[in-house]
């Protein structure tokens, strides 16, 4: 049963990990602006065609 | 009385022709109707120069995806702005106030661009180094119209950043309040911080204790027991340290206001709770509650986000710097043109005004024809003509021809602007201590403390051990944090409630105030009144209909805003017009089928003042051939709905504050009833006094305007509701903004706020019951960490559900 030390051990490490992620994540402010980049990612490539998708959701 | 002069020029002729033969075009790049103007270039129609400017601009530089990405995204090129506007830029001192990071190669800041509607524009400004190479890097924030830029100020100087994006037609609005330091707060990633480490703190925690739960696992519990409780309390510490750190501190805060908040209870709580639960782990005698103290913490975090997280895209704190431009062109006494800072301005100095531009300071005209537009102050958006010698106040836009002024007044010290040197202002908002959740609270810990005395006082003879387990238990179980949940998530689902109707709140507890109001004040011009739209009445002569025809055609011509509305309120066709001349100011004149018409103002048409009635109202006189006909007089619109609203609102008191003078008294008596109180002729600041002497009486007023001179009495109001009809345009400080189109729901907004108001007691009630079990168990002793693990997140649970469900069914029954 020795081996439970080692599991949670691991555990709380692997989550901590997480965490650490997420607070990275909140400090370089990727929380800030959750609009922009959705709309930023379809301009790649030079797009051509009308994008009526963004535009409906201007409109809300 | 005015000369007839028959001035047309070669550019009239064309205009006209144009406008009148070709079938309507819109616009390649900004999608307006071509009407004045018709520019072919690669097979594509532009409405005027400045479109086709930037429209070569940018397919030069490749950057027409910009087109493909929507359809005329464009911003109007029609009003060209001279480019010297932005020579304040080079000075040092100004730019050094505007960027946020500099270094020996690069500079950083960020722009407020207000024109910025679409994917186009994101895309446009995201590749600005395609067509600046001085720009390294620029990024949008969509939602905050923002764009942040990187550039090398070797290569490409502030000014032509600015200048580049004013070219494009994204002119950067760079006000006062932007070089005044205090750089707008980031949001704060506090809450958020908070949560993650609670939630993770409080996962692992309950992992931990769950042996502790069943009885299949005792064996389990018994080897690993302290270790699994060390490493729980390790776990807890930063939960206790940081993430419940804003409940202590807002306790203490009270108790050095002697005042008991709803935060009061709360940290006694969680102080019992984690001082227990570190007791029992130390000693051995048990595994402690630290699950339930990470929960709770978890939970209640969870509330205050909710609560927190309002419109911070919208701004709410605008004064009249945010309005105000930085620098202004001043006239040194060689006539030499100079541009020197708002902040820097002295009495006596001249300054020159160009079109469109606002008049920074109160200041008397010197040169030119004035049209000043003061619909920034006022809400009213027709321009008031001037003349040399009049004083203009500061907030005034001009519209036509460049103007110059004196200076009669600094910047702070004027009509307006002394608003914001009365100590409303300066104070701070204070936390509210009448809000249902803190008289709760306060009650909640005095019943608290009697019941643990109670259980105290009768266990101790007979069982000590006992006493301190009762005293603890009921210490914890009391701990309201089911109610301290009830009014962020009730508020908060009627934020959201408004927010879908169009009605944005500064925060949740503009609604508890709403839900106490009992005296509402209105602005007039701007708020009762639909600002763009009038009612026209024609005295005298009747116009038979081929010269109403004649009328209509000359007006046609002309672009003034009461041209316009006479032009869209007489029915009939156009004919030709010859000989057209607009007087700036004055009137039209224009020769139709050969009868000679002219309209315009009394003084134009050569009508004498004691035959002028009405000199109250605007009007606007017609005479065919000489001979005046009559006269048109225009009356205020009042939105649409206002009598259902007023009719719905006459349980409260009711007023009306006015920076008008009194011609629609009766109108306006008759449509608030006989009690409101009327004021006409109001400055900002006799307004602001109007608003506290109310308040002196008592009252709790609700204060609805849309200018910035109800700024003040905005301020001072309880609460404060601009109206307006674009949000991200202009407000001044409020606590709310309205979009107008949602008007006519003011009395719908007022009377569900009054319901949530019953929704959180019935909540609390909820609440209570948990309570009332829990201490029953306490004070028996029966109280243990698997009964607090189960009960306080039920509690907690059954309370969000609660008031998330009862919020959606009440605001569907009221229609929102």
């Amino acid at each position: 049963m020795i081996i439970i030390f080692l599991l949670i051990g691991i555990s709380v490490t692997v989550a901590s990990g997480f965490l650490g992620g997420f607070l990275w994540a909140v400090r370089s402010g990727q929380f800030d602006d959750d609009y922009t980049p959705a709309v930023r990612m379809l301009f790649e490539n030079e797009v051509t065609i009308s994008n009526d998708k963004t535009e409906a959701q201007e409109a809300k | 009385m005015y000369e007839l002069t028959f001035v047309l020029t070669r550019n009239d002729k064309e205009a006209m022709k144009a406008a009148i033969k070709t079938e309507v075009q819109h616009c390649y790049h900004c999608g307006d109707e071509c009407i004045d103007e018709l520019i072919w270039v690669h097979d594509k129609a532009f409405c005027c120069a400045g479109c086709k400017t930037v429209y070569e601009l940018l397919e030069e530089n490749n950057l027409c995806t910009y087109y493909s990405l929507e359809q005329n995204p464009g911003i109007t090129g029609k009003q060209l702005v001279a480019e010297t506007r932005f020579a304040y830029l080079d000075d040092a001192g100004v730019e050094a106030q505007l960027i946020s990071f500099r270094n020996d190669s690069i500079c950083k800041l960020t722009f407020y661009i207000p024109q910025m509607h679409c994917s186009s524009c994101i895309w446009l400004l995201e590749n600005l180094f395609k067509l600046n190479t001085g720009i390294s890097q620029s990024t949008v924030n969509f939602l905050r119209k923002e764009v942040s830029l990187t550039y090398f100020h070797e290569k490409t100087p502030l000014r032509e950043v600015v200048e580049l994006l004013a070219r494009i037609g994204y002119e950067p609005a760079i006000t006062l309040a932007d070089t005044d330091g205090k750089k707008a707060s980031k949001q704060s990633r506090d809450i958020i911080y908070k949560l993650g480490i609670a939630g993770f703190c409080f996962g692992n925690v309950m992992l931990l204790a769950f042996p502790d739960y069943l009885a299949v696992t005792e064996n389990l519990q018994r080897r690993f027991g302290s270790f699994f409780g060390y490493l729980s309390m390790l776990l807890s510490l930063p939960v206790f340290f940081y993430s419940a750190r804003g409940f202590f501190t807002s306790a203490i805060e009270g108790v050095k206001q002697r005042l008991i908040n709803i935060d009061m209870p709360i940290a006694t709580g969680l102080l019992a709770l984690f001082s227990v639960s570190l007791y029992q782990i130390i000693t051995g005698t048990g595994p402690g509650y630290l699950d339930s103290f990470t929960g709770l913490v978890f939970f209640m975090l969870i509330g205050k986000y909710f609560q927190q997280k309002t419109y911070d895209t919208l701004s709410f704190d605008r004064d009249y710097t945010s309005y105000f431009p930085v620098s202004i062109t001043v006239l040194k006494d060689n006539r030499e043109e100079a541009s020197v800072a708002v902040r820097n301005l002295k009495v006596g100095d001249r300054i020159r005004i160009r079109n469109q531009e606002l008049v920074p300071a109160d200041a008397i005209l010197m040169q030119g024809s004035a049209m000043i537009d003061y619909s920034f102050v006022t809400g009213e958006s027709e321009p008031i003509e001037k003349v040399v010698g009049e004083v203009i106040y500061a907030g005034a836009r001009q519209v036509g021809e460049s103007i110059e002024l004196e200076v009669v007044k600094e910047v702070s010290q004027g009509y307006l602007t002394q608003l914001w040197n009365n100590t409303v202002f300066s104070k701070s908002e204070e936390q509210s201590v009448g809000s249902y959740a803190n008289i709760a609270g306060k009650w909640f810990i005095i019943v608290t403390l009697l019941v643990a005395a109670g259980a105290l006082a009768y266990w101790v003879p007979r069982d000590m051990n006992m006493a301190m387990k009762a005293f603890t238990s009921v210490l914890i179980i009391a701990c309201p944090c089911a109610l301290s949940l009830a009014t962020p998530f009730v508020h908060g689902h009627t934020l959201r409630v408004f927010g879908k109707n169009k009605f944005y709140l500064k925060n949740t507890a503009v609604v508890e105030t709403l839900a106490k109001i009992d005296t509402i004040v209105f602005d007039k011009t701007g708020t009762l009144t639909e600002p763009s739209a009038a009612e026209i009445n024609y005295t005298g002569k009747t116009l038979i209909p081929t010269q109403e025809q004649s009328v209509k055609s000359v007006l046609r011509h002309s672009t003034h805003p009461l041209s316009q509305r006479i032009f869209q309120h007489l029915p009939g066709n156009t004919s030709d017009v010859q000989h057209f001349q607009e007087v700036a100011g004055k009137g039209l004149v224009g020769e139709v089928e050969g009868q000679l018409v002219r309209v315009g103002s009394a003084s134009y048409l050569g009508v004498t003042d004691d035959k002028v009635k009405d000199t109250l109202k605007t009007t606007v006189y017609v005479s065919i051939d000489g001979v005046v006909l009559g006269y048109y007089t225009f009356f205020n619109v009042y939105r649409s709905g206002l009598k259902d609203i007023l009719l719905d609102l006459n349980d409260k008191k009711l007023a009306v504050l006015s920076g008008d003078n009194n011609h629609e008294e009766a109108r306006l008596q008759e449509l608030l009833g006989r009690e409101a109180e009327l004021n006409f002729n109001q400055s900002p600041v006799q307004k602001l006094e109007f608003i506290q002497r109310l308040k002196n009486d008592h009252h709790q007023v609700l204060m609805v305007g849309d200018g910035l001179n109800d700024a003040g009495a905005l301020r001072q109001s309880d609460a404060g509701i601009a109206l307006t009809n674009s949000i991200t345009n202009f407000s001044p400080s409020c606590d709310a903004i309205l979009d107008a189109t949602a008007f006519d729901k003011l009395s719908k907004f007022l009377s569900f706020s009054k319901k949530t108001m019953n929704i959180i007691l019935a909540t609390f009630a909820v609440s209570l019951i948990y309570n009332v079990i829990g201490l029953t168990l306490a004070i028996q002793g029966l109280f243990s960490p698997i009964v607090s693990a189960i009960l306080m997140p039920i509690s907690s649970l059954s309370v969000i559900v609660f008031a998330t469900l009862s919020v959606k069914f009440a605001a569907k029954r009221a229609g929102l």
